[in-house]
């Protein structure tokens, strides 16, 4: 027991001193579970995400938008399995994550369960939705596991395209004809208060982000994120003459900082719980691929040990 | 001769573009995430191909053409893609087969169009035979890999490839367009292409332990603007937001 | 289920440009060398960033066990001698 207990303070003296760890590095097993809760959701969150801008992806109104966002979503499918990747380093296995998505266990991004029925919704996501992930993502890039801040750097640099294509879009809309700049602001004030949602409870009600923090798996509390988000985003939507959705909006010269109205929580935890519009309809599409992915995965599978086997003969008779 | 040519680009450009558009359905549905990667990669070059050729045919025809103008606001009877590239998608199989034999042909398509008369289309030949070259590779690999895998995936792309068959002979039926193109010294001799389609196709499904089909049958009137059933509701999709605002940017 | 459709785990190696060795980038799925090549080129070169690729199966990596670090790395530590901030040598002989 005591020996368990220097280990745990070696530990965070380790993680105090800004030091990275590192798979095979002895770390506490709730540190490790925790991790592995949070990378896989994280990586969830990428590729179901992947559904609501992908149905647009077909009617994309230009070709120019059309490849961009093609890319876009391929890029997350990317960032899922760079994440999937950092998890198997503590020892996870992708499938298990994936089963555990599939039957309803693990969660992901409650925002991704809002739909996309306009074009200005993919402008809004790109904008607001990736916006507020970045934020996240720019913390984590520091975070004291070492694969998971390593797959949020290459996924940062990536992300980078993400967010100027949304705006440009909202750009487009919101320069554009009446009846555009009106779906720009119908987008806005639909995924503004989810985005607002998408960093979590307020402080207080965030009952694993002090572990997380002492840990420095998070560096920031949801709340300041959140303030930071809201702040580089207002002149944003300024800039865009459109109107944020919160009467209560106000600078608040003291603290430097917008303070902003309440936020609905009751709606953020009844999606949590699936009763956004699109949970069964994300899960069902993530369920129905990977169900018909499994004959074509085990194809695979078995060929490879065929060539693998023929190899070997080949061998032996030569 | 400005008509053929233009008739020429917009075959090719619209082949591109079918395909590309068809491609894009699969983004976030494939079977692996790899796979969904790797196959939003071949759309991509696909659109980037369409872009090119549809610029061309833009500039050909003059006036106030685009590309987007090309892709969003023509009629079901002026696209001149091959039909078998409109057909939808189907299971894994179905999408890998038809790729494999429209990549096989347009592998050596491309190649002859490195000596393409006209400087545009041997420039865009240039770029898109890199990653044709990649495509055919690809889909070949994965018709062997699931005609020889298990028996269900072999039984699969056994129905993939004879279901798509008939569709594949229209790639090679010359009309006058491709005559005087290739009399211009501007087009592919699909002639020629036949023969080394034919001999790629019949060693890579041996190769997958898998029969050639015998039925020479073939549907045709893509290229001529004769198109089915499903053309009509991939292009509703693909253009009702710019029809539904004309005047719009996006 | 059964791991009939699990896919093995590489490790991806990529070059960026000739003159530098290759770098571990990450990993992904695949079910034989060949397939992860082209899963590699797919996954981690959309940027342009390789011009060469090597693929390992992850299982086929041996590591060094970190709690061994002491005795495996320490020592190096104080072998100050192999460094050449070690050797005085006046400022008038200029670099060297």
């Amino acid at each position: 027991m005591t020996k368990e207990m220097d280990m745990m303070e070696q530990f965070q003296q380790y993680v105090d001193g800004e030091n990275k760890v590192e798979p095979k590095h002895w770390m506490p097993e709730a540190y490790r579970k925790t991790l592995i809760r949070q990378i896989s959701q994280h990586a969830h969150s990428e590729v179901v995400g992947m559904l609501p801008e992908a149905n647009w992806i077909t009617r994309a109104p230009s070709l120019r938008r059309k490849v961009a966002l093609l890319a876009k979503v391929q890029d997350e499918a990317g960032h899922g399995l760079y994440l999937y990747s950092a998890a198997e380093t503590l020892a996870a296995d992708r499938k298990d994550m994936i089963d555990d998505l599939l039957s309803g266990k693990a969660k992901y991004s409650s925002i991704f369960n809002y739909p996309t029925p306009t074009w200005a919704d993919i402008g809004a996501i790109g904008w607001l939705v990736d916006g507020a992930a970045i934020a996240n993502q720019v913390m984590l890039c520091r975070t004291s596991y070492g694969p998971y801040a390593r797959a949020m750097v290459k996924i940062c640099k990536e992300e980078s395209f993400h967010q100027r294509q949304g705006y440009e879009i909202m750009m487009t809309l919101a320069k554009g004809s009446p009846e555009q700049k009106k779906m720009a602001q119908d987008a806005l004030n639909r995924w503004w208060w989810p985005s607002l949602m998408m960093f979590g409870p307020t402080d207080e009600h965030s009952p694993n982000s002090a572990q997380s923090m002492k840990w420095k798996i998070k560096r920031k509390s949801n709340d300041e994120l959140r303030e930071e988000f809201i702040d580089k985003t207002v002149p944003q939507a300024e800039y865009l003459n459109l109107t944020i959705p919160d009467k209560d909006l106000k600078w608040n010269e003291d603290r430097q900082s917008y303070d902003h109205g309440e936020i609905d929580w009751d709606e953020f935890y009844n999606v949590i719980k699936g009763r956004g519009k699109c949970n069964k309809q994300r899960m069902a599409a993530r369920n129905k691929a990977h169900e018909e992915g499994a004959w074509v995965r085990e194809a695979a599978n078995a060929y490879a040990e065929k060539q693998e086997a023929r190899k070997q003969k080949q061998k032996g008779a030569a | 001769m400005q008509k053929e040519l233009l008739q020429y680009t917009l075959r090719l450009g619209d082949n591109a573009l079918i395909l590309g558009q068809r491609l894009g359905e699969w983004c976030g549905h494939g079977p692996v995430l790899e796979q969904d990667i790797a196959l939003s990669n071949i759309a991509l070059d696909q659109l980037g191909q369409a872009r090119m050729l549809l610029q061309y045919a833009a500039e050909i025809k003059g006036g106030d053409y685009t590309e987007d103008k090309l892709a969003f606001h023509r009629d079901i009877t002026e696209y001149h893609n091959l039909l078998l590239l409109e057909l939808e998608n189907g299971d894994w199989a179905k999408t890998i087969a038809r790729q494999f034999l429209f990549d096989t042909f347009n592998y050596f398509q491309y190649s002859a169009l490195l000596e393409s008369k006209d400087d545009t289309i041997r420039a865009i030949a240039q770029k898109a035979i890199k990653e044709i070259t990649y495509h055919a590779q690809w889909s070949a690999e994965w018709v062997i890999r699931l005609g020889d895998g298990t028996e269900e995936s072999h039984k699969r792309m056994k129905d993939a490839i004879n279901d798509l068959w008939e569709w594949t002979g229209e790639m090679f039926m010359a009309d006058e367009i491709d005559t005087k193109m290739l009399e211009a010294g501007i087009g592919a001799d699909l002639g020629n292409i036949k023969t080394l389609w034919d001999e790629k196709v019949a060693q890579i499904l041996a190769m997958a332990t898998l029969k050639l089909p015998t039925d020479d049958w073939a549907q045709t009137g893509g290229k001529q603007g004769e198109h089915t059933e499903y053309m009509g509701f991939l292009l509703a999709e693909m253009q009702h937001l710019p029809r539904m605002y004309p005047e719009a940017q996006w | 289920m059964s791991n009939k459709d699990n896919w093995k785990i590489w490790e991806v190696f990529i070059r960026s440009r000739n003159g530098l060795s290759h770098k571990h980038v990450g990993s992904l799925h695949a079910p034989d060398a060949d397939m992860a090549i082209k899963n590699a080129r797919d996954v981690y070169t959309r940027r342009s960033e390789g011009i060469s690729i090597w693929v390992v199966p992850s299982d086929e990596i041996t590591a060094s066990n970190p709690e061994e670090n002491e005795p495996l790395f320490t020592p190096a530590d104080d072998k100050v001698y192999r460094h050449p901030t070690f050797y005085d040598i006046p400022d008038e002989i200029g670099h060297m």
